[in-house]
């Protein structure tokens, strides 16, 4: 089970969920290239330039950990990064979970991503603004679990490595990628995580992304915001368990 | 009473006032109290007067509800998991759209509480105008990006002139196999003061010159473009090279400038089987004759830097270049190249240039690759190396 965070965090993104899994997968997390622990200098802004350079670094890790049957759980972005890769190499992907997808932010047409191309500048002005001084600001700040620092070190580390340029960058490519026209391509069963009043994927998006990939399934979560990961990691897991999980009669019960 | 009297009493009468509703409404921050997922449920009245709202049309509203589009992107995608995994942000830079429509620029900081079980019960939030700072920082930011600009520029212009200090490209001489290398100091952002080039006098003849002008930036730019100009007109009319470095030395002191130059200066005539050479040198380090089986032995005229002294004297030595030959002219960042363990210097220079095989592309190649992992950071000093070498007789020859 590969676990891919979205932009704006890291793997840490997955710690109340990924655990729930380990009973009866290898999960395996990561950080993209430009974020939380990755290794900066390998960070080619060439390469990284399109979700393809993304979903190529998936593609790697599938193959170098030799990965068969994955399961595929990606947040926000890298639902879509999952979608490329499950199109680079077919046939490895068991299942593909995607929580609070977008195939496209823009506005286009009759198509309605929620946004504007002047709400993306805004969101680099955003940016900017936060990493005036930020990085070196957050340091101190310790979570609130005391009887484990290890975790507000390393967890305050990650967040101080964001490089503001690689931000930038990972912003521009996320909120303007449009990979509308690689969904009806998907051949894997998936799932579509929906949360309730998400700014950054609306309803009617979720509901564009089920329908449009021929195996998909759609659920509504009761979790609000972007990150039901992190918000309501229960329900979260409890959905993704009912569709992971081979069908027992207890399946999906939520005791994991 | 007196006078301070009244007013220590005023002040006491004032702290039995401040009740805590007064020091929550009118606290100098806004202050809201958000469940877990961020619908206001407590809101003070310093917030409602900095965004003009009435407490009941927040009540019902979440506070990324409050934030331009971009802000709430940001919500989403930072402050939202950074207050779940951290449990409290601290100096987030957001604008709050106000009733009117207008913005307001808050620094916020927020702190989830939890209860006994650790599970997530009110999110507060105090939020601070920082409208003046906000601005001061947009100035910061774009004055930052200007000055990167100007230093891309920077580099630019260097690069730009630095390219009509020498020559575009090593010319094809026939009979001789010649390679040019050059490496500004530093990260590229000045032009440096090292140069050379290839002047055609007669269909088999030709003056090569290698120098090195003091200092470097535009002034020593300018020098540099006055040398080589200098030395193209001077050595039309087939002088010997002391000569024509008498002349340098005649034009630089007449420029009235303080800096000075050192330099190689050789004339080719080709000659049967390879190339005579008669080499005029002043206060430059010797070039190198690397000639095989023999260790690289320096060769050259002599004779003192130019634009310093009236009248000094210059002496050319003659030499004949064989077939196999390659004649090495630097300059002193090449055996002033600082590495961890002191300069390269002339012995690491020599038994480079003795080990070298190859054309003289791939000797000028090996020599820059040893000189730059050999370095602790880009070189301090410009480098400018020169290969003349006469190609072996049984080698097919390479024009």
């Amino acid at each position: 089970m590969l676990f891919a965070h979205g932009f704006g965090c890291d793997q840490n993104m997955w710690r109340h969920v990924a655990p729930a899994f380990a009973d009866e997968f290898r999960v395996v997390l990561f950080d993209h290239v430009g974020a939380g622990s990755s290794d900066l200098t390998a960070y080619d802004p060439q390469r990284y330039s399109t979700l393809e350079g993304y979903a190529d670094d998936v593609v790697e890790i599938v193959e170098r950990l030799d990965l068969h049957e994955v399961v595929f759980v990606g947040h926000s972005v890298s639902a879509m990064i999952g979608v490329l890769a499950e199109q680079k190499l077919p046939g490895r992907f068991d299942k593909l979970v995607l929580v609070g997808p977008s195939p496209c932010y823009i506005n286009d047409a009759e198509y309605v991503g929620g946004f504007g191309e002047q709400d993306i500048e805004e969101l680099l002005d955003s940016l900017d603004s936060n990493y005036l001084g930020w990085s070196s600001a957050i340091a101190p700040v310790i979570m609130g679990n005391p009887d484990r620092p290890d975790l507000g070190r390393e967890l305050t580390e990650s967040f101080c490595r964001t490089d503001p340029d690689i931000a930038r960058r990972f912003a521009r490519v996320t909120f303007l990628s449009d990979s509308r026209e690689d969904l009806p391509a998907v051949r894997t069963p998936t799932l579509v995580l929906q949360c309730s009043a998400d700014v950054i994927a609306p309803a009617s998006v979720g509901r564009y992304v089920a329908s449009t990939i021929p195996r998909a399934t759609l659920v509504q979560l009761a979790a609000t915001g972007h990150c039901p990961q992190l918000s309501a990691p229960e329900e979260a897991i409890t959905a993704i368990s009912a569709f992971v999980r081979p069908t027992t009669p207890d399946a999906g019960t939520g005791s994991a | 009473m007196t006078h301070q009297d009244l007013a220590r009493q005023a002040f006491y009468d004032a702290l039995l006032d401040d009740d805590p509703q007064k020091l929550y409404d009118q606290a100098p921050c806004g202050y809201l109290s958000t469940t877990p997922d961020g619908q206001i449920v407590k809101v003070n009245q310093t917030f409602l007067t900095w965004t003009g709202y009435d407490r009941v049309d927040l009540l019902e509203r979440r506070f990324a509800d409050l934030l331009t589009v971009g802000g709430q992107l940001y919500h989403e995608t930072h402050y939202a998991p950074m207050l779940r995994l951290q449990g409290s942000v601290r100096e987030i830079a957001l604008d709050l759209v106000r009733s009117d429509g207008g913005r307001l620029p808050v620094l916020v900081n927020a702190r989830m509480e939890t209860d006994a079980a650790g599970l997530a019960r009110v999110v507060r939030v105090a939020l601070f105008d920082a409208t003046d700072r906000r601005e001061y920082e947009r100035e910061l930011l774009r004055t930052k990006r200007r000055a990167e600009e100007s230093e891309r520029r920077a580099h630019e212009l260097a690069r730009t002139l630095q390219q009509t200090l020498l020559p575009p490209q090593v010319p094809a001489i026939d009979g001789l196999d010649v390679a040019a290398a050059f490496r500004a100091a530093g990260e590229g952002a000045e032009v440096g003061g090292d140069f050379y080039d290839f002047i055609q006098t007669g269909v088999e003849d030709w003056v090569v010159v290698l120098g090195d002008v003091c200092g470097k930036g535009v002034p020593a730019a300018i020098l540099t473009s006055l040398v080589r100009h200098t030395i193209r007109a001077v050595v039309v009319d087939g002088r010997p090279p002391a000569s024509a470095l008498a002349a340098l030395n005649e034009v630089l002191l007449q420029e009235h400038t303080d800096r000075f130059c050192t330099l190689v200066l050789l004339r080719l005539h080709r000659a049967a089987g390879g190339w005579i050479t008669t080499i005029g040198r002043a206060g430059h380090p010797p070039p190198l004759l690397v000639r095989t089986g023999q260790p690289p032995q320096r060769v050259g005229g002599d004779g003192p830097l130019v634009g310093i002294r009236d009248a000094p004297a210059y002496l050319d030595r003659e030499l004949e270049l064989r077939p196999g030959d390659a004649l090495v002219l630097f300059t002193d960042g090449v055996t002033e190249c600082r590495g961890r363990d002191g300069f390269f210097g002339s012995d690491r220079l020599q038994s480079a240039l003795a080990n070298s095989t190859g054309d003289a592309a791939s000797i000028i190649e090996s020599l820059m690759q040893q000189l730059l992992s050999f370095s602790d950071g880009p070189p301090r000093d410009d480098i400018a190396a020169l290969i003349l070498r006469v190609p072996d007789r049984s080698a097919p020859r390479s024009a």
